[in-house]
């Protein structure tokens, strides 16, 4: 069973039926027996960090999550599903985030570009994964986000993108977790083509 | 490199989609979700579909509309037209939609941008503004679809929405909108040049060329065209293989 984390931040329902069409068995759920006893996690959310954290504590989510991962079960992290991974934002500053990851979630700070980051972008792959299996050069996901992530093991990065004179880490991959700043569920058939190889996965 | 977007917009009047011209003669064109699976297959870059049913009774038929949309195709869209409260707001990113435009409501009481965009992020509000040119050489804007006259000067009061917390701006010229001689490039540059968020030009595209302009000449993220579209005068795919041959990075 694949569980989508519901902590009442934006639209779970392009996620969750995207998921179902590919195959996989989705349950959109905020209990935290649930999350603990899922087959596969989906993080997915907009909105901002500090919101998003307070929607998780009120809903005691963020350890049976950070206990998910930790127990090495499959994980995907979607935009601010990602970004809740690490300790802080600049979004929020003073705001502790789930503390998986280690580096910094920080805004685009090139001179004359439009914020958010919103719209069709590239993702150069970094290094081969099954998730990114049948994602040729030639690719476009839709973004939409004013922060990105930059972890401190570079080897973490799987896919980056580039936005103004800034080139940000818009996959993360480590062990059996895995984290886009894309929105592969509004990514058309490549989008489609990561959440079919997670249902797989 | 981000891509410029190509947006198609869609009428829809009690749950199908409408035609006219100039509002008038309003003609059934389809099922919302049959014309949105076609723009789907063209690459369109997002979809916007604007609700023109009056009645609040039949927010429920849009609701439902929504749904169906959101199972079928798998790129973001937005909802517009008449959106008053947070409520409703909720209902529809709940249906599954991605952003909610709001114009009217926001102009009576700003402070709605600010509650929608706390509530549901920045990127999920687009201030919709409908803008005439005035013999000073500024842009008023216009409230209930177009038949009433406010106070408010276009740049300012996108400047204004920003503050407030608006994602993105949906500007349509009313001089142009339906005329297909291209959009209005001087509004369009003084508003993207003022604000830090997106603007997606609306209203006068009539031909490829007139796409390659708003993006070169004024600063546009995003083109919105309706009529071109839907009467078939354009597709999609040809409007995007121009863009790239002029330089302009599109998603083909």
């Amino acid at each position: 069973m694949i569980v989508i984390v519901d902590y009442g931040m934006g639209n779970l329902r392009s996620v969750s039926k995207a998921l179902e069409l590919l195959g996989g068995k989705v349950k959109v759920s905020s209990s935290p027996s649930e999350i603990e006893s899922a087959g596969k996690l989906v993080l997915p959310g907009v909105g901002a960090f500090g919101d998003a954290v307070t929607e998780l504590k009120t809903r005691s989510l963020c350890e049976p999550i950070r206990d998910f991962i930790l127990r090495k079960k499959p994980f995907l992290g979607i935009c601010l599903g990602l970004q809740l991974l690490f300790d802080s934002s600049e979004e929020s500053p003073g705001i502790e985030g789930l503390g998986i990851l280690k580096g910094t979630v920080r805004a685009f700070s090139s001179p004359g570009i439009k914020i958010p980051h919103m719209g069709w972008n590239r993702v150069e792959i970094m290094a081969p994964h099954p998730l990114t299996s049948g994602i040729s050069e030639e690719n476009f996901f839709y973004f939409v986000h004013s922060y990105y992530a930059a972890p401190d093991d570079p080897k973490m990065v799987c896919g980056r993108t580039q936005y103004g004179q800034e080139t940000f880490p818009s996959i993360l991959a480590a062990e059996t977790l895995f984290a886009v700043q894309f929105h592969p569920e509004k990514s058309q058939n490549l989008g489609l083509q990561i959440l079919s190889n997670f249902v797989r996965w | 490199m981000l891509t410029k977007r190509i947006i198609p917009c869609l009428d829809v009047k009690d749950g199908r989609v409408v035609k006219g011209i100039q509002f008038l003669n309003l003609k059934d064109a389809g099922d919302p979700v049959e014309c949105a699976k076609g723009y789907d297959r063209q690459n369109a870059d997002e979809l916007v579909f604007l609700d023109i049913t009056a009645s609040h009774e039949k927010r429920k038929t849009m609701i439902s509309v929504v749904e169906k949309v959101a199972e079928s195709i798998y790129i973001p869209f937005t909802v517009g037209g008449g959106i008053q409260e947070i409520s409703e707001i909720r209902e529809l990113l709940k249906a599954g939609c991605d952003k909610i435009s709001v114009n009217t409501a926001a102009i009576e009481a700003p402070s709605l941008i600010q509650k929608a965009s706390r509530r549901f992020g920045s990127q999920c509000i687009v201030l919709a503004i409908d803008a005439r040119s005035e013999k000073n050489g500024s842009w008023r804007v216009y409230s209930h679809g177009g038949r009433k006259v406010t106070d408010l000067e276009a740049v300012e009061w996108a400047k204004k929405g920003e503050k407030l917390g608006a994602g993105e701006i949906l500007l349509t010229s009313m001089d142009r909108d339906g005329a297909q001689n291209g959009y209005d490039l001087e509004l369009l540059r003084r508003v993207s040049e003022s604000v830090r968020i997106p603007v997606i030009a609306s209203g006068g595209a009539g031909n490829c060329e007139h796409f390659a302009e708003a993006f070169l000449n004024a600063r546009a993220d995003a083109c919105l065209a309706a009529s071109v579209f839907h009467f078939g005068a354009l597709k999609i795919p040809e409007v995007k293989t121009y863009l790239r041959q002029k330089g302009i990075p599109v998603r083909l």
